[in-house]
């Protein structure tokens, strides 16, 4: 995980290359809001708080049970943006998770597909599973 | 590649190297050794002293070799502290401190004694009526910070010891930050014990000195051979010894044209930055070390845009490279008043010797669309106003 050396040029990075990869090319970002509009959201979920140094915002078009879209936004370190990333690919590939599957979620499960973290990094993951839950909520609540 | 990151350590001079060389190879020996080989050692080492005393403005046998900048400031406070403690209990120091000073007084708070930390304002200047109205018949002992290392800001240290000698309290400075580009003549600072060390002045690492008056009294730290009058056991490192008398004599040397130099480029750097939006320079505008930016970007956490940078060939650090393993806010920054938000989000840039106008620019260039591309991802969407209130401006 840490101090892998980049093939290349022999550099070493302080986190996974699958991190990195997510920190620089993040998937499923809502860098623009007309993203969200597009995606026609009928969940979202917000956590953190700008004080401990992490946000998250989470949006989800669900339906027939499964997360078709997930896009986000992060404020927080490299782990937590690549964490955030790694999660909406994880519940909307292979034609979405049920909302049961994505509700067990926990941040071992997207720290493993991370290829691990800094143990001082591990509650950066720790919130994105609670973004998720918290869309999930909203989802549920709208619909009752 | 561009290396900001010069207050976190310093590349070796090449002439600092060329002296350091023959005390790594063939002239090994201990200096405290009878033979020729010892004398030679010894000699090397002392010769140093000299040298630096001559720098400091101080005798050479006020001087003690250590370890380390940080070895230095626990020499100092640790060791004077415990030495005087019959005649008092009571330590002052700053908000600000370095760690290598602030974790020296937490450790004596578990000794049994009285710890006062004065405010700095939203400058990070000492508040100097605080300091002398905290100065009790218990008082022994005042340490503050010449230059901090987060946020550069020099402090009046003559104005300080001023009020230490009209109380008679001993007065310490960890002046690591300091040594390349501010006055750190000893009898014109006032000071009693002063803490520098090599690895930021284009020296090697591993080595520092602690300047101590005659008559102040510390006790050792570290138990053995009876090296440095018995202060500073174990056999000292020569070859780092002697490097740091090269690379003090160096920056000294080059100490006002490189400020003048490196200060102009510092600004730029400043107003550059600054001119993006939502952003804000920590720490006094001028009474500022000439290499040290500390910024804030608003909405956007300062490691991720450390990544960001370093992906673009620019190394910087978040405030302190000491700190960057903790996620807790800077406590320097949270001294000067700001809130967390402002905390998170700032970066240290520090220049130094082999920076040029064309790094400058080159960052200048390359920022903006580093910050914009996090603020993008980002789930925050405030503003200086918002998060600062009344304290914008």
């Amino acid at each position: 995980m840490a101090d892998i050396k980049k093939k290349e040029t022999g550099q070493q990075w302080f986190y996974s290359d699958t991190v990195k990869e997510h920190f620089l090319h993040p998937h499923n970002m809502a860098n623009e809001d007309k993203l969200i509009d597009e995606m026609r959201p009928n969940a979202m979920g917000e956590v953190g708080s700008p004080a401990c140094g992490d946000v998250m915002k989470m949006w989800l078009h669900i339906d027939d049970g499964r997360i078709k879209k997930c896009l986000w936004r992060t404020f927080g370190c490299a782990s937590a943006i690549a964490s955030t990333s790694v999660l909406s690919e994880m519940v909307t590939e292979k034609g979405g998770m049920t909302l049961e599957e994505a509700e067990k979620i926990r941040p071992k499960d997207i720290i493993k597909r991370l290829g691990g973290l800094p143990p001082l990094k591990v509650h950066c993951s720790v919130l994105g599973d609670q973004a998720l839950r918290a869309a999930i909520a909203d989802y549920k609540k709208k619909a009752e | 590649m561009i290396y900001l990151d010069n207050a976190a350590t310093t590349r070796m001079d090449p002439d600092v190297l060329k002296e350091m060389l023959p005390y790594l190879k063939e002239r090994f020996g201990n200096p405290s050794s009878m033979h020729y080989m010892g004398m030679e050692a010894k000699n090397a080492v002392e010769g140093s002293r000299k040298k630096i005393a001559n720098h400091l403005n101080c005798q050479p046998e006020e001087l003690i070799f250590t370890g380390s900048g940080t070895e230095s400031d626990n020499l100092a406070i640790l060791g004077f502290a415990r030495q005087n403690k019959e005649r008092g209990n009571h330590l002052i120091t700053s908000k600000i401190e370095h760690p290598a000073v602030m974790n020296c007084f937490k450790q004596l708070e578990k000794e049994g004694f009285n710890i006062t930390y004065i405010d700095v304002d939203t400058d990070g200047i000492i508040d100097l009526k605080q300091l002398e109205n905290a100065i009790t018949a218990k008082t022994i002992l005042v340490s503050v910070i010449y230059a901090n290392n987060e946020i550069g800001v020099i402090q009046d240290i003559p104005a300080i010891t001023d009020i230490c000698r009209k109380n008679k309290v001993t007065f310490h400075t960890d002046a690591c930050q300091a040594t390349n580009y501010l006055e750190i003549d000893v009898k014109k600072l006032g000071v009693d014990m002063m803490t520098i060390n090599a690895s930021k002045i284009y020296g090697p690492k591993g080595v520092g000195v602690l300047f101590r008056r005659k008559g102040t009294g510390i006790q050792p730290i570290i138990f053995g051979g009876g090296q440095e009058s018995g202060l500073r056991a174990g056999t000292e490192n020569v070859a780092n010894i002697v490097g740091m008398a090269k690379a003090l004599e160096l920056a000294i040397k080059m100490g006002e044209k490189e400020s003048a130099r490196i200060g102009k480029l510092r600004d730029r750097l400043i107003d550059g930055l600054l001119e993006l939006p939502e952003t804000r320079l920590n720490g006094h505008p001028t009474k500022r070390l000439p290499n040290n930016v500390n910024i804030s970007f608003l909405n956007i956490e300062g490691e991720s845009l450390l990544l960001m940078m370093g992906e673009e060939g620019i190394y910087a650090s978040t405030g302190s490279a000491c700190s960057s393993s903790k996620l807790e806010p800077s406590h320097v920054i949270t001294a000067i008043g700001m809130p967390h938000e402002i905390s998170h989000s700032s970066i240290r840039m520090t220049l130094g010797r082999q920076t040029t106008k064309k790094d400058i620019d080159q960052v200048l260039d390359k920022m903006p669309g580093i910050v914009e591309r996090l603020r993008k991802i980002s789930a925050l969407n405030m503003t200086m106003e918002h998060v600062l209130g009344d304290k914008h401006g």
